[in-house]
């Protein structure tokens, strides 16, 4: 990071080197190894899809093993949700939250950097699999009681419970940190109907995780115990209801497809607005919209289980409640495109991922709309047209999205811009490919193909439609490739980016790219929405670079990565034995009461 | 902003209380956030056993195992301790050392007296038949009590932990906060032994 010379003025060391990295506790180098460590985790999912997509190419293929095919999907899934999709967001938070709330770090810094190592070593954990005996298999929803020991007798399934156990604990603590940090930490002024939209998201994914990660902890210790202590949980010969995990797992399973939209929108929210020159429509219908997706996301779980037979009065129930929730999302489209409408829209790549989103998010929302209704549901469960449903929704939704975010908050983060010649390639090249992969897969679901199989016969009518969507693929591989070069070719040498490249009007651009470690050299007051939008507020916020003396920082530690490696230790011993566990659980309790009573002065 | 508000521990009550944008400190939000997060946990647990109730074809079943004047007796262990919870956060904000190290041993005494006699009654229980892998009702009943019982364990330990510093004379009224967290925990773990007692051992 950048050493300015207000940096010195402040009293504050900027440093470098691994171990300083493995110690800090600075939201933005967070926030760069959350990102780092998501994106590659996003390259091996994909390269799994690859894989899928290529034995799905033609009929009666033998590219890979089935059972092989089984721990593809099942990992392509798990990883680009709890790996890539989820950290990705969580990178964002990192890097830019305390900056668009005009706070000088997270409300724990410490516990930001533990929920970091967690997020890695689970990261970790989980894809030892693939070399200690066969990777997770029984899907990413892990339906009892495929889940059994008698029908899953490896340790696939033992590696995906510990490593989902050590993830959650991450996304808790994290999403604990932002819950305090965007309610406690905002600057003079920044009142709540002040905050970015990007914010209000946050917060309102921050509180879902809280609520949502409880029930699948529970559910996967139930899971737990079944294998590793013999219980009955999930056994329906002892009179056990395997539905039981059904139910858990989308009382978690669907506040988390919010999870992994919302910062998406939150992202667009801020995009769009810079762009067209205008601020976002609608500001409060934006926020309330969000708010109230946030809450009936706890009402729609059942939609997954349609095909269960829960009867005439949940299926209506939960058929009106799932049609409800597309309001709040339709309304945030209408939104989005009154904000460009009458704008001066400048095409930057940023801006074409966002259009990109709203575009590809409506058709997934369109596909997702159908099967709200239970008979057109059970048509439609397991066959590939929820594959393309969640592929238009995830893709296109929450990578488009993410992808938004990246383009425009590289210079922020880095104090370069990302080549705009390269990034247009990547865009058109991702929006094409995109759209050739997962279009088909609506015909051909419809047709009857079948989800997580893994091959199908010649004579089915499947076979062109297939070959289309590998190609797509295939080509979605180079994007990414284009993507990456962009990067690394941008840091060598990319166009400096100043303050505000883009003419923003969040408080982040009011300061320097990248920021120096203490954000803001005085905390400015804050006097309206968008304040570099408006000229009285706008001298207000560029206050935030004078430098007035002193400015104490929290000083690095090492206990939330030794108590992180404790805690991971602790977990993964359930399935290493004793003698990974027991020093595990000393590690953590030494890390733990060591951080506790850590001087920080 | 002071750097109060950026850190996790040093800052006394009163400082924090005034660089945060609601007033209130950070760590007390955070724990009111993990609370809320608990209620979660708990009420999975305790839907589950409800949802598995009556559905064992094999024994023991719950109301030939409980021995419910026991459990009161122990219930009500733990409700007193959290009287003395509370004399100890008042005796610590008015700064008596000898009030705060009396009432915190004492809160962790009766934590330990319940704990103790979840031990008893689990060994009782074992005794009786009633396993983990036996039937649901072991598997449902042991795993959530014994999930409450660990929240105790945890909260009894914190409690010592305070204690010690207490000794110390590090919990002077500038500390108080400590006191109140660990507090709200204790509190928290209370109220859902009342959910259980009802709703596992009363409600049958």
């Amino acid at each position: 990071m950048a050493t300015t010379a207000a940096a010195l003025d402040a009293g504050v060391k900027t440093e470098s080197g691994v171990w300083s990295w493995i110690t800090t506790v600075d939201h933005k180098r967070v926030g760069f190894l959350y990102g780092t460590t998501a994106l590659i985790f996003f390259l091996i999912g994909g390269v799994e899809a690859l894989a899928i997509r290529i034995q799905l190419m033609r009929p009666d293929n033998h590219f890979v093993s089935p059972d092989f095919y089984n721990q593809l999907f099942t990992m392509h899934a798990t990883t680009m949700i709890f790996m890539a999709v989820m950290p990705l967001s969580a990178s964002f938070f990192n890097f830019m939250i305390p900056l668009m709330i005009g706070a000088r770090d997270v409300a724990f810094p410490r516990l930001n950097a533990f929920s970091y190592w967690v997020f890695l070593l689970g990261c970790v954990f989980m894809n030892l699999s693939f070399v200690m005996g066969g990777a997770p298999d029984a899907g990413w929803f892990g339906y009892s009681n495929l889940t059994s020991k008698q029908f899953s007798p490896g340790h696939g399934v033992d590696f995906w419970a510990i490593g989902l156990q050590i993830l959650g604990i991450a996304s808790l603590a994290a999403a604990f940190n932002f819950i305090v940090t965007i309610i406690n930490m905002r600057a003079p002024g920044m009142r709540l109907m002040r905050m970015p939209v990007f914010v209000w998201m946050t917060l309102v994914t921050s509180f879902l995780i809280i609520l949502a990660f409880p029930v699948i902890t529970v559910a996967l210790v139930f899971l737990l115990f079944d294998r590793f202590v013999g219980t009955h949980f999930f056994i329906p010969q002892a009179g056990a209801d395997p539905l039981l995990w059904q139910h858990l797992f989308w009382l978690f399973g669907h506040p988390e497809v919010y999870i992994l939209i919302l910062p998406a929108m939150g992202i667009v929210s801020e995009v769009l607005p810079t762009f067209s020159r205008k601020p976002l429509f609608g500001y409060p219908v934006v926020v309330y919209s969000g708010i109230f997706i946030g809450f009936m996301g706890w009402g729609v779980w059942s939609h997954h289980m349609f095909s269960v037979g829960l009867g005439p009065l949940a299926d209506s129930f939960f058929a009106l409640s799932t049609m409800l929730i597309a309001i709040p999302t339709g309304v945030k489209i209408f939104n989005w495109l009154g904000t460009m409408w009458g704008g001066r829209l400048e095409l930057k790549t940023a801006m074409l991922f966002a259009v990109g989103f709203i575009i590809l998010f409506t058709m997934g929302g369109l596909s997702g709309f159908m099967h709200a209704s239970p008979p057109a549901d059970l048509q439609q469960t397991d066959t590939y047209f929820v594959v393309a449903h969640i592929h238009y929704v995830l893709f296109g939704g929450a990578i488009m999205g993410i992808f938004a975010g990246i383009y425009y908050w590289f210079p922020k983060m880095t104090g370069r811009v990302l080549d705009e010649r390269l990034g247009q390639i990547h865009f058109w090249l991702q929006l094409v490919a995109m759209n050739l992969t997962f279009f088909p897969m609506h015909f051909v679901g419809l047709l009857g193909m079948p989800r997580r199989v893994y091959t199908y016969g010649a004579n089915l009518g499947f076979n062109e439609m297939n070959f289309w969507s590998t190609i797509g693929a295939l080509l979605l591989a180079p994007a990414i490739l284009v993507f990456v070069y962009n990067i690394l070719v941008t840091l060598r040498s990319g166009r400096p980016a100043g303050n505000d490249p883009w003419g923003g009007g969040t408080l982040e651009w009011a300061i320097p790219s990248p920021p120096p470690p203490y954000n803001f050299g005085t905390v400015p007051e804050i006097k309206s929405l968008d304040p570099l939008w408006h000229k009285e507020s706008r001298e207000a916020a560029l206050v935030a670079n004078q430098v007035r003396g002193h400015i104490h920082m929290p000083p690095n530690s090492h206990w939330p990565a030794v108590s992180a490696l404790g805690m991971s230790m602790l977990l993964s011993g359930m399935l290493f034995g004793w003698y990974v566990g027991i020093p595990g659980v000393i590690l953590m309790l030494f890390g733990f009461y060591n951080w506790a009573f850590e001087p920080c002065h | 902003m002071s750097v109060a508000a950026v850190d996790t521990h040093a800052p006394p009550a009163h400082e924090a209380a005034h660089t945060t944008t609601t007033g209130l400190s950070n760590r007390k939000l955070l724990f009111w956030a993990f609370l809320g997060s608990e209620c979660m946990f708990f009420g999975s647990l305790i839907a589950t056993y409800l949802v598995y109730r009556g559905r064992d074809q094999v024994g023991p079943h719950p109301h030939d195992t409980f021995n419910i004047v026991f459990t009161s007796f122990s219930a009500f262990v733990l409700l007193m301790s959290s009287l003395t919870m509370v004399l100890a956060l008042a005796a610590c904000q008015r700064g008596n050392v000898r009030g705060t190290r009396v009432w915190l041993a004492a809160t962790a005494l009766l934590g330990m007296t319940f704990v103790g006699g979840q031990c008893y009654e689990f060994s009782e229980f074992f005794q009786h038949g009633v396993k983990l892998q036996g039937n649901l009702f072991g598997a449902t009943f042991y795993v959530l009590t014994g999930f409450h019982g660990t929240h105790v364990t945890v909260g009894v330990l914190w409690l010592w932990s305070l204690f010690m510093m207490a000794v110390r004379r590090q919990l002077g009224p500038d500390r108080s906060l400590d006191v109140e967290i660990a507090g709200l925990y204790w509190h928290f773990v209370d109220v859902v032994w009342i959910a259980i007692f009802t709703l596992v051992y009363l409600i049958q």
